[in-house]
């Protein structure tokens, strides 16, 4: 049809940019790192300073680390460690200028997300036939 | 003919003084932390609880003790470098974007602190 009544006149690229594979994959390596740092680092630093402090602090962490809200954290904690991981060994595989053609940086980062929700699923069914 | 001097040309840093730290200490950190974060991963599995005494005996070990301050520490710089870029692209306002930086840059150092200074505590058996 007549593409011009619906751009009347041209515009910025990032307002008719698609959305696709490749900037929800590096969107989401973004928001899995800022997870990692605002979660998971704080979490391990709260469990290391919690075994330093004696018995009875542990055992409130522990008491923490239970909780539904911080169980659900850990989750997503793991998820993103997995992401984050995984995405960033094909970030340095590019950077050696390698995988970088369409088709496989398509395979790549399929393989990536699935692998990441895989492996998730998987640790975290081990920690619940464990428990 | 150049008028750059014969330093300038080795050093190669042109007018912003500075080269490719951030983007090679990002690459080095997350060789570090894909080794240090799947031998922690696979440490956690293997305990048979994480009560505090297994906890603790286990940091307790030098090995444990000294790849678990490696862990802060390389996650610690990871994390200080990737927050930073994050800041650098999404706060436009220069004032700002240097405030959030120094504060962010204490919280890291502090964290990172925190946790070698706990390990060592464990290590060193002065735990309560």
């Amino acid at each position: 049809m007549n593409t011009t009544t619906k751009h009347p006149r041209p515009l910025s690229p990032f307002m008719h940019y698609r959305w696709q594979y490749s900037n929800t994959l590096s969107i989401l390596h973004r928001i899995s790192g800022l997870g990692l740092a605002a979660a998971g680092l704080v979490l391990l630093i709260y469990w290391l300073v919690a075994a330093a402090s004696g018995e009875e602090a542990y055992a409130r962490a522990q008491e923490v680390f239970a909780s539904p809200v911080v169980t659900v954290l850990l989750f997503l904690v793991s998820l993103a460690f997995f992401y984050h991981m995984l995405n960033g060994i094909r970030h340095l595989v590019w950077d050696t200028g390698r995988g970088l053609e369409r088709q496989t940086a398509r395979k790549s980062g399929w393989a990536v997300f699935i692998s990441a929700i895989l492996l998730t699923l998987i640790l975290w069914l081990v920690i619940g036939g464990a428990a | 003919m150049s008028l750059r001097s014969p330093i300038g040309r080795v050093l190669g840093l042109g007018a912003a003084k500075e080269g490719v730290e951030h983007w090679w200490m990002q690459r080095v950190t997350a060789v570090g932390l894909v080794l240090l974060g799947v031998w922690f991963l696979v440490s956690l599995l293997r305990f048979d609880d994480l009560s505090y005494a297994l906890v603790t005996a286990w940091l307790e070990k030098p090995t444990n003790a000294v790849l678990m301050i490696l862990l802060v520490a390389t996650a610690a710089y990871h994390s200080k470098l990737g927050v930073q870029v994050v800041v650098e692209d999404y706060i436009a306002n220069k004032g700002v974007k240097i405030a959030v930086m120094v504060l962010l840059n204490f919280v890291h150092v502090a964290l990172a602190a925190l946790g070698i200074f706990a390990v060592l505590r464990i290590a060193f058996g002065a735990g309560a």
